[in-house]
């Protein structure tokens, strides 16, 4: 029997994996892989609390969060694009200007 | 059985995600993401929740990294460039470590915290399988968050269209 203790130390362990790709990785492709990664472990969260409490608003809220990653997904790749055509590089370190 | 199938998925979950951030091409970074939500997509179904499994492989594996495929393909950058020296501190070998650091400590805290989180509630036996149970709350009680979500979409698509067109000028 598995309890719902592994699941949520399992997405843990995911969103934590996340977050690292994110501070370490210079690639802005890899770095909204990171985001979806911890979408992921959230949504992972959601479903195993549900099942645990019997109750299927967990799946529903992963729906939700299934469709604003969808268009997340949409908008960045869009703004990449974008970039890319400006500067000619992924790196964010070439996006500063922004910066104080 | 089922502690056997959730430690199996639960070990490709992790693996392909820390190869995703582990290594320099974006498409292979691409193709093991994909592995990852098939590994979820499989813990679902050990959570009784099929609707879920099947929206996760159609909607992210499916069409999601789909659209990443497409751009890294287009961009066709196969490797990312090293940080260029002296930069920044925060960009050196040191800001790395810190970074690293930071994400090993979140980990450690959201682990610690969750650890205990779960003993606490007996497990209920209420089915969630059902995906009629879903559509009546999607439909009924969640009614207004399902019709934004149209105009989410809506909004990203017309905004995808006007950030990636090419300007003539």
């Amino acid at each position: 029997m598995v309890t719902l203790n592994s699941y949520l130390v399992l997405s843990g362990l995911l969103f934590a994996i996340g977050t690292a790709g994110v501070f370490l990785r210079r690639n802005l492709i890899t770095v909204l892989l990171s985001i979806e990664i911890m979408l992921n472990a959230v949504n992972l969260t959601f479903v195993a609390v549900g099942r645990f409490r019997g109750s299927v608003d967990g799946q529903v809220i992963t729906f939700f969060v299934m469709t604003v990653a969808a268009a997340e997904a949409a908008i960045g790749l869009a703004l990449i694009i974008a970039l890319f055509r400006h500067r000619e590089t992924l790196s964010p370190d070439a996006f500063t200007s922004l910066k104080w | 059985m089922d502690v056997f199938a959730f430690y199996a998925f639960g070990a490709v979950a992790i693996l392909a995600s820390l190869l995703v951030i582990g290594q320099g091409n974006p498409m292979h970074s691409v193709m093991l993401l994909i592995v990852s939500f098939g590994a979820l997509a499989g813990l679902y179904v050990l959570l009784d929740a099929p609707f879920t499994a099947v929206t996760q492989i159609i909607v992210y594996a499916g069409a999601i990294m789909v659209l990443f495929l497409f751009v890294v393909m287009l961009l066709n950058v196969p490797r990312e460039e090293p940080a260029p020296p002296g930069v920044s501190a925060l960009l050196g070998p040191t800001g790395t470590r810190l970074g690293a650091l930071l994400s090993l400590l979140l980990g450690v805290e959201i682990v610690w915290a969750l650890a205990d989180m779960g003993i606490r509630r007996p497990e209920s036996t209420a089915s969630v399988s059902s995906v009629a149970l879903i559509g009546s709350a999607i439909f009924l009680r969640h009614a207004f968050a399902f019709e934004a979500t149209s105009v989410l979409i809506l909004v990203a698509m017309i905004g995808a269209v006007v950030l990636a067109r090419r300007e003539h000028s």
